[in-house]
């Protein structure tokens, strides 16, 4: 086609109906997409023959491998507090983001995602790539709508949007059918401000406000633990403020990591099974317990049946389906963070803790002195994961954007890496899921093209994703890949070693030679053995331009320390292997 | 303790919502009973009435991850004390045992079951009720040889003189125009 050709078919376009593709992608803008993240096949052609005109508008990152669109969605969405987007085919397309969508489900992480779907007249009939996304999508999506005919593509990606990212934020996938895209409609974009059957936040109700500040008036020994809710409603402040005028004590989850500056002398640090001594001992001695944005998850409650007995529960949550779901609370705060923490504040009283805050460090001080203190200055020739995470905060000014994968070098970069601006702690936490580092790290690189963003990925979780670092290179993005290669699936052989009488079945596992592979990328990369060079090779990739992986060889038998075995109670947790019964 | 319990769901007609609903009852290995979905008095609204044998906190737990679904306005659960219920069966039996003498007769009268259709051949007899009631008459049906026999869903109705849902939409509308007007203050400020 010519130019003039091209352009006299735009031209034409304004003046007649659109297609339904085209709808699609003028609906995305509407929202205010800026990147799409997918990978085209047949029956999404349409809309991505749609995209071809509007590319220079809507940037569409082309992944390896759908799962890799659905992880950079995701991280693109923690990262900048967005909605990621994902556009993919039919059948096996559709069915690779499934792990990307359970994942963002778990987490709340707000996505739409599109998928292509045979022509309507097809449906049910086993059409070659059809298969029942809606079906399979159902029981991981926050909401899903199959889409068969033009006219309701801009209503339905309003709606999609605005669920997506309202309430407790989830993911939401749209099925479109290909006569769907084909088809003409007239255009109008509406953006969705309501839903009938859907109250994304239910107004704060004053006297169980009051009743929760009577509870913390009283408190001897008031506990503060807080989870990515407090990231979701954009409560950082709001949290900061609450606990510098209460004086309480405050911990986080694994996913509220970066909701409070790190070195904030209120920051007791992480719940857990692999989080700080500290604040898992007290989870069990305080006398209130305030639970925000965060649902008590087996990982970090242990066994509930002797989890925060003694305390009075205050649960300030936006989802009432979590209020009493795993914890009995004693005042239940329903809505948005934010708002309660800030209507809250005006409701208690200024006070200081000081006895309660040392009983605090000095559990710190056992945990610097029987773990953190020989991690982070190992006496062995092999590194520790935990004095290279330590040593990128150092070198980045606790500035950076830590993306870590699953296993112990996730646990080592929440445990060790320090935080001092929100939003800058991406992990997969509720489905744990590996390989899903690097797709994430892009994703939310492009989100904060100014952060610097480190990827921490195990040796094994390298492998499940590997493919995307061709989407690195072709995009050129700067993500700085450290893989620590312990030569194991490491955290499965800590429990091997730990509960399994160091059987290990399958978890000794061959890599390739990561800088090899990186090189045939076009990326550059070294691979380092020993401490005297770990400061000037991180350097090296620090002051990289572009993409850099590192590949770093560790301690091959390390363990993570502390951990609340699977079951015990949080106080129970232990400091070292010889505790293990 | 498991007990029955009767949960009604209030929602938009949506394809596909029946499925999430019963996804909630699959995952955590709840068998659902009986299950029927309907209008309600609310134009435009449906209404699911599911049984199921549980524990309360199941249950509630259940209860609030159905209300979560996008299309759903409100659900509900209740014991059966609180609730008015019928469930309707059908039961058809060859016509001979209605010819041979009266037993036949006298035990659909006693049940308060009464009879739809006869043919040369069979007779179709509908009885409403509760399932024990309804388990009752197939009982005494048993020896006449049945044919076939269903049960329907349960439906079921609140003592309270109204609607809980009427309440709550007028409590949802307010809601709904408060974020409303709060969104478009925010709109306007900036
Ligand atoms: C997709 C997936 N499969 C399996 C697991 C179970 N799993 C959890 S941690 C882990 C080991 C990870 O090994 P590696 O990536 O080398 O990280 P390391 O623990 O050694 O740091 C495995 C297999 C998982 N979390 N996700
Ligand atoms: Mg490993």
């Amino acid at each position: 086609m010519t130019a003039k050709e091209k352009e006299s078919r735009r031209s034409k376009r304004q003046n007649e109906d659109i297609t339904g593709s085209e709808a699609v992608i003028r609906s995305l803008i509407e929202e205010g997409t800026e990147i799409i993240f997918g990978y085209p096949g047949g029956a999404i052609m349409p809309v991505y023959d749609a995209l071809y005109d509007y590319r220079n508008v809507l940037r569409h990152i082309l992944t390896r491998h759908e799962q890799g669109a659905v992880h950079a969605a995701q991280g693109y969405a923690r990262a900048t507090g967005k909605t990621g987007v994902c556009l993919v085919t039919s059948g096996p397309g559709a069915t690779n983001l499934i792990t990307g969508i359970a994942d963002a489900m778990i987490d709340s992480t707000p996505l739409v995602c599109i998928t292509g779907q045979v022509g309507s007249h097809l449906l049910g009939s086993d059409a070659f790539q059809e298969s029942d996304v809606i079906g399979i999508s159902m029981p991981v999506t926050k909401w899903n709508f199959q889409i068969t005919s033009p006219d309701e593509i801009p209503s339905t990606i309003a709606k999609a949007f605005y669920i997506a990212a309202t309430g407790r934020p989830g993911p939401v996938l749209i099925d479109i059918t290909k006569d769907a895209q084909f088809g003409k409609l007239k255009y109008k974009y509406a953006k969705c401000h309501k839903i009938r059957s859907y109250i994304p936040e239910f107004p704060v109700n004053k006297e169980k406000l009051n009743q929760a500040a009577v509870l913390i008036n009283e408190a001897k020994k008031p506990f503060l633990v807080f989870g990515q809710g407090v990231l979701l409603s954009g409560a950082e402040s709001e949290l900061k403020s609450f606990i510098e005028k209460t004086g309480i004590p405050a911990a986080w989850t694994l996913l509220g990591l970066s909701a409070l500056d790190t070195d904030h002398p209120l920051n007791m640090g992480m719940l857990g099974m692999h989080g700080n001594y500290g604040p898992n001992i007290k989870t069990n001695e305080c006398d209130v317990l305030i639970a925000v944005g965060m649902r008590f998850d087996d990982r970090v409650t242990g066994n509930l049946n002797t989890y925060a007995k003694q305390a009075k529960i205050i649960h300030i949550e936006i989802d009432p389906a979590e209020i009493n779901k795993i914890v009995k609370t004693d005042v239940a705060l329903l809505g948005d963070a934010k708002r309660i923490l800030r209507l809250l504040k005006l409701l208690v009283k200024k006070k200081k803790y000081p006895s309660w805050i040392r009983e605090f460090s000095q559990a710190h001080d056992v945990e610097v002195e029987k773990i953190i203190q020989s991690e982070l200055n190992p006496t062995n020739a092999g590194l520790s994961m935990a004095e290279i995470v330590n040593k990128v905060a150092g070198l980045t000014n606790n500035t950076a954007v830590v993306v870590s994968d699953v296993g112990q070098n996730q646990m080592a970069a929440a445990r060790y890496s320090k935080f001092s601006t929100s939003r800058s702690h991406i992990t997969s936490g509720g489905l744990g899921t590996m390989g899903f580092g690097l797709p994430a790290a892009m994703g939310a690189k492009l989100g904060m093209k100014d952060r610097e963003v480190v990827l921490f990925v195990g040796d094994g979780g390298m492998q499940m994703t590997i493919q995307e670092l061709g989407t690195i290179a072709q995009e050129n993005l700067p993500v700085k890949i450290v893989i620590l290669n312990n030569h194991f699936l490491g955290m499965v052989r800590q429990w091997q070693e730990l509960f399994f009488e160091k059987r290990y079945s399958f978890t000794e596992i061959f890599s390739p030679d990561f800088v090899k592979v990186a090189d045939a990328y076009g990326i550059p990369g070294q691979m380092i053995k020993s401490r005297d060079v770990l400061e000037s090779a991180l350097q090296t990739m620090l002051a990289a331009k572009g993409p850099y992986l590192l590949e770093i060889m560790v301690e091959k038998e390390d363990n993570i320390f502390p951990m609340v075995p699977a079951g015990a109670s949080v106080s129970d947790i232990l400091l070292c292997a010889d505790d293990v019964k | 303790m498991k007990q029955e319990y009767i949960i009604s769901a209030y929602s938009e007609n949506h394809i596909g919502l029946l499925n999430r609903i019963t996804i909630i009852f699959t995952r955590r290995k709840v068998n659902i009973e009986s299950i029927t979905a309907s209008v309600s008095a609310i134009e435009g609204i449906s209404k699911l009435t599911i049984v199921v044998n549980d524990e309360k906190e199941k249950v509630v737990n259940i209860t609030k991850q159905i209300e979560k679904q996008v299309e759903v306005l409100k659900a509900f659960y209740h014991t059966n004390e609180e609730m008015i219920f019928q469930e309707i069966a059908l039961y058809k039996v060859p016509t001979q045992a209605l010819m041979e003498s009266d037993k036949l007769e006298k035990l659909i009268r006693q049940h308060n079951a009464r009879i739809l259709e006869i043919t040369p051949e069979y007779t179709v007899i509908e009885k409403t009720g509760h399932k024990e009631e309804t388990q009752d008459l197939f009982n005494g049906l048993v020896e006449y040889g049945v044919l076939q026999f269903i049960r329907s869903g349960r439906v079921a109705i609140t003592r309270s003189p109204i609607e809980k849902l009427s309440e709550f939409l007028r409590e949802r509308d307010a809601l709904l125009e408060k974020m409303e007007s709060r969104r478009s203050l925010r709109t306007s400020k900036k």
